[in-house]
């Protein structure tokens, strides 16, 4: 049975291919953790096999981060020919004379070594250890790299990704808004002679609320942390707006201790504010939070003017209309994966409701 | 025997209306920002534990217990113990540092210690296994009931506990789980609080007569049939002290607890809640050894002692009171469990085949189908499968659990040279040596000799075999130890901060 298939599995050059691709797919996914000792010793195996020499060794600009094969007195040379790569900044060929080794038998003569660059820059070397080198060797070699180097740029890839989203948390904690700020202390000082009491609580609130938002560490925190900053933020809204802003707070306790990304709530909450109260006298806004089986569903409702859908189909896909929007989607998708988005449901005059599908648990997402 | 029925069919429909009706509105409070504080409170322990015991306490508990000391004496005992002391271990060596994890479900739990995509697979089909395992008999135990007390056919107890667990489930009734199973508990309790005082009040005004047929080994602690009994005592014990700990239902509501030390608090609460509870079916156990010639089976004595001891209508609110706990019992066993099912069905097996077919589901709609999968099975199983008693089906899921996810959970807090490999080597043992002693039990064939002894109460032998399998292995395969081994178990086993930290003012301060 086993034999029948494999006849069927196509020519020898065919299964050549095969063994190659899968080789490559292999070695992948440690190399898309960056350029590191780790990730080195990961991914030589691999290429070892894919480049079928004796011996291999990759290093960065400093020296050896991995050997994989025989000869590993070799070792000693690796810096030497890596640094004679680098500054020519192409592959190299080296010989007998370069590995001189002194020990009887070693197979190892010659050496091809090409640089690894990433975004022009040259990060480190593949090098190939064989007993004599063809140039289809150099040619193997040198594609290799190639391919290397395109995989170490998708990794750089993901690592700015990955900065970009944190950049944009940091914005977000500094993007209190100096109307918020400047409204708030205003608020806070007409109770000032009326009712110091209440004055006093409101600025207590203040200070608790800008402390949160100003954390700085943990990309995550709990429901209940984050409603707790919410609340706080309305208390200080309602004590500018009065009986205009209305707020429903309905909360399945069940769901508190759930972790969730760090401000997810909060850019909706003050949006639902802003929209609420655009062009009406006065705005409800609901906020909802309950279990469903292993995930938290979690709604913020305003009664107010409503979006063009279209604009905020733009404002989700990065669009710079609503920096909160675009941010909080984001950094859902990249916790919890693509299933787990905002939804949006919202038109001209019908109010907005976002919803928000926080999982119990994901690997990795803790406060 | 029959039986009035009116008082149990009002019972019954009193607790089905009152279980849906907290259900579906007991949470639906709304609040204006100057009640904000209460909303954003969580689940207190007291209340939680009251949750726990309420889903805990299933039909065994229930009705099981009064039986088997009824028709095995003392011995029997053991049950109500380990079920009890199951708490115990789970306090002082699971509680806190499971909730620290973050874990969801037991398979969350793997896959975070082991970051092992199989291992994680492997125990959801454990959960799904012990799930329906101990489904079963709830099912079966209130077809009994209703067949007794209603004289309904068999099938309408299977059918109607599953009815009424989708309804809840598909009407959102879950959203305030808590309030409803904790509402369970205090149902239970008095449901059998009340007919204990009322019988032992009748049995003092009877003179307080002695059983006429107490036998010595009756009122022994360690079985009767020598070293055979005493190995099955021993097993019982090894399979309730480590089981509790994995059975699904229990895990996931310690996810309800803000931290690790609300979740200790909690399981404290529990221990006492249950400690009360199990004072009464003893009792109600020796009060039909005094006045009960003959039940129908051990399951019914608490059914039927009432109407025995109180003549008249009395009687008749009584077996109400007791039927009304009886069917809390199993709604509240079978909702927690069907939900966890679910919730395991869901992440791990409809959630999958959906996105493969590459339709889109929500959450929702996906967890209603494996609530149907989860709900439908073990009520098809509890129809065609011959009953082996309600205490004793549970202990197997009880053995079963003790035998996978005890060493998993005890092990991996606890052990940081725990591999993938030697989990999933153990869990894979532990469900093929239980498993096959389940299905020698289930299908009955009983001979009186040592493997059949060894075979029916597996978990003395299968738990540390389990756990041995699991450290070889481990050890075997060192070199796969999960990277963040050692960060996770410090962060599973350091205690929260009381206070919260002064940080962030300082930073706020240097802007």
């Amino acid at each position: 049975m086993r034999r029948w298939k494999r006849t069927h599995l196509g020519t020898e050059a065919d299964r050549a291919t095969f063994r190659t691709l899968h080789n490559a797919s292999l070695a992948s996914p440690a190399l898309r953790g960056g350029l590191t000792v780790d990730s080195a010793e990961r991914a030589a195996p691999h290429l070892q096999a894919l480049l079928a020499a004796p011996a291999l060794a990759i290093t960065d600009t400093d020296g050896l981060l991995a050997w994989e094969g025989i000869g590993t007195h070799h070792q000693e040379h690796v810096t030497k020919l890596a640094e004679g790569t680098l500054e020519r900044g192409a592959t190299r060929f080296y010989d007998r004379v370069d590995l001189e080794c002194g020990q009887a038998g070693c197979p190892l003569h010659s050496a091809v070594v090409s640089p690894l660059v990433v975004d022009d820059h040259l990060v480190g070397t593949l090098q190939a250890y064989a007993p004599d080198t063809s140039a289809m060797m150099v040619r193997a070699t040198d594609e290799v790299a190639t391919w290397v180097s395109g995989q170490l740029e998708l990794a750089e890839l993901d690592a700015s990704r990955r900065r970009l989203m944190e950049a944009e948390v940091r914005a977000l904690r500094a993007q209190i808004s100096p109307h918020f700020i400047y409204n708030s202390l205003g608020a806070i000082a007409s109770f000032v002679r009326t009712d110091p009491e209440r004055a006093r609580e409101l600025l207590l609130e203040f200070a608790d609320f800008t402390r949160y938002s100003f954390r700085t560490h943990g990309e995550y925190t709990t429901l209940s942390e984050e409603l707790r900053s919410v609340e706080r933020y309305l208390l200080l809204e309602q004590a500018r707006f009065g009986e205009r802003l209305s707020v429903r707070l309905s909360v399945a306790p069940e769901v508190l201790p759930i972790a969730v990304p760090f401000l997810c709530l909060q850019p909706l909450v003050e949006n639902a504010v802003r929209h609420g109260l655009a062009d009406a006298q006065t705005g409800h806004i609901s906020i909802r939070a309950a279990d469903s089986g292993t995930e938290c569903v979690i709604e913020v409702e305003d009664d107010g003017a409503g979006e063009d859908p279209e604009k905020v189909r733009n404002a989700l896909a990065g669009g710079a209309d609503s920096v909160g929007l675009g941010n909080v989607d984001a950094r859902l998708r990249n916790a919890y994966g693509d299933d787990y988005g905002l939804v949006v449901e919202t038109a001209r005059g019908a109010g907005t409701k976002v919803i928000l599908r926080i999982p119990k648990f994901a690997p990795g997402v803790h406060p | 025997m029959t039986f009035d029925s009116a008082p149990a069919i009002v019972a019954v429909t009193l607790v089905t209306l009152a279980t849906l009706t907290i259900g579906t509105w007991g949470l639906r409070f709304s609040r204006t920002t100057s009640d904000f504080y209460v909303a954003s409170r969580s689940v207190r322990p007291g209340l939680n534990a009251s949750a726990i015991g309420g889903e805990y306490l299933s039909a065994a508990s229930f009705l099981g217990v009064a039986g088997l000391v009824f028709t095995s004496g003392a011995e029997m005992l053991w049950y109500p113990i380990g079920w009890t002391a199951g708490y115990l271990v789970l306090l002082t060596l699971v509680a806190a540092p499971l909730r620290r994890s973050g874990a969801y479900t037991l398979p969350d739990f793997a896959e975070e210690r082991l970051a092992s995509r199989g291992v994680r697979r492997l125990c959801s089909l454990l959960v799904v296994t012990i799930g329906w395992l101990y489904l079963l008999p709830q099912l079966q135990g209130a077809g009994l009931t209703l067949e007794l007390v209603a004289g309904a056919p068999r099938w309408v107890g299977p059918v109607l506990v599953g009815t009424v667990v989708l309804v809840s489930v598909f009407s959102g009734g879950m959203r305030s789980i808590t309030f409803v199973q904790a509402f369970q508990y205090w149902l239970k309790l008095t449901a059998l609080l009340v007919p204990v005082g009322v019988l032992v009040a009748v049995w003092g005004s009877d003179g307080a007569p002695r059983a006429t047929d107490l036998s010595q080994t009756w009122s022994m602690p360690m079985g009767t049939d020598g070293s055979a009994g005493l190995y099955a005592t021993y097993s019982l014990i090894a399979a309730t002290f480590l089981g509790t700990m994995g059975l699904p239902h229990v895990g996931v509501r310690f996810y309800t607890n803000p931290d690790g030390r609300a979740a200790r608090r909690t399981t404290l609460v529990v221990l006492a809640l249950l400690g009360v509870f199990y004072l009464l079916p003893p009792i109600l156990g020796l009060l039909g050894r005094v006045y009960a010639a003959t039940p129908t089976s051990a399951d019914t004595l608490v059914l039927e002692l009432p109407r025995l001891m109180v003549p008249g209508w009395a009687g008749d609110a009584l077996t109400g009171l007791v039927c009304a706990g009886a069917f809390a019992a199993f709604l509240s066993t079978s909702s927690g469990l069907a939900i966890a099912v679910s919730g395991v069905l869901s992440q791990d097996v409809v959630v999958p085949l959906l996105r493969r077919r590459g339709s889109r589901f929500g959450g929702v709609a996906a967890f209603r189908i494996a609530s149907l999968v989860a709900v439908l099975v073990p009520v098809a199983g509890a129809l065609l499968t011959p009953s082996v008693g309600v205490a004793r089906g549970v202990a197997l899921a009880f053995a079963l659990a003790a035998a996978t996810f005890c060493p998993l959970l005890l092990l991996g807090i606890w052990w940081r040279r725990l591999t993938a490999y030697g989990a999933a080597a153990g869990l894979v043992t532990g469900l093929v040596t239980t498993g096959t002693a389940v299905v020698f039990t289930i299908s009955g064939s009983r001979t009186d000799t040592w493997a059949d002894v060894a075979l029916s109460q597996p978990a003395l032998w299968a738990v540390p075999l389990s756990f041995a399998v699991m450290i070889v292995v481990s050890l075997a395969t060192a070199a796969h130890v999960p990277a963040h081994t050692t960060r996770l178990l410090v962060r599973l086993h350091t205690p929260e901060p009381t206070v919260e930290p002064a940080g962030p003012v300082v930073a706020l301060q240097q802007r």
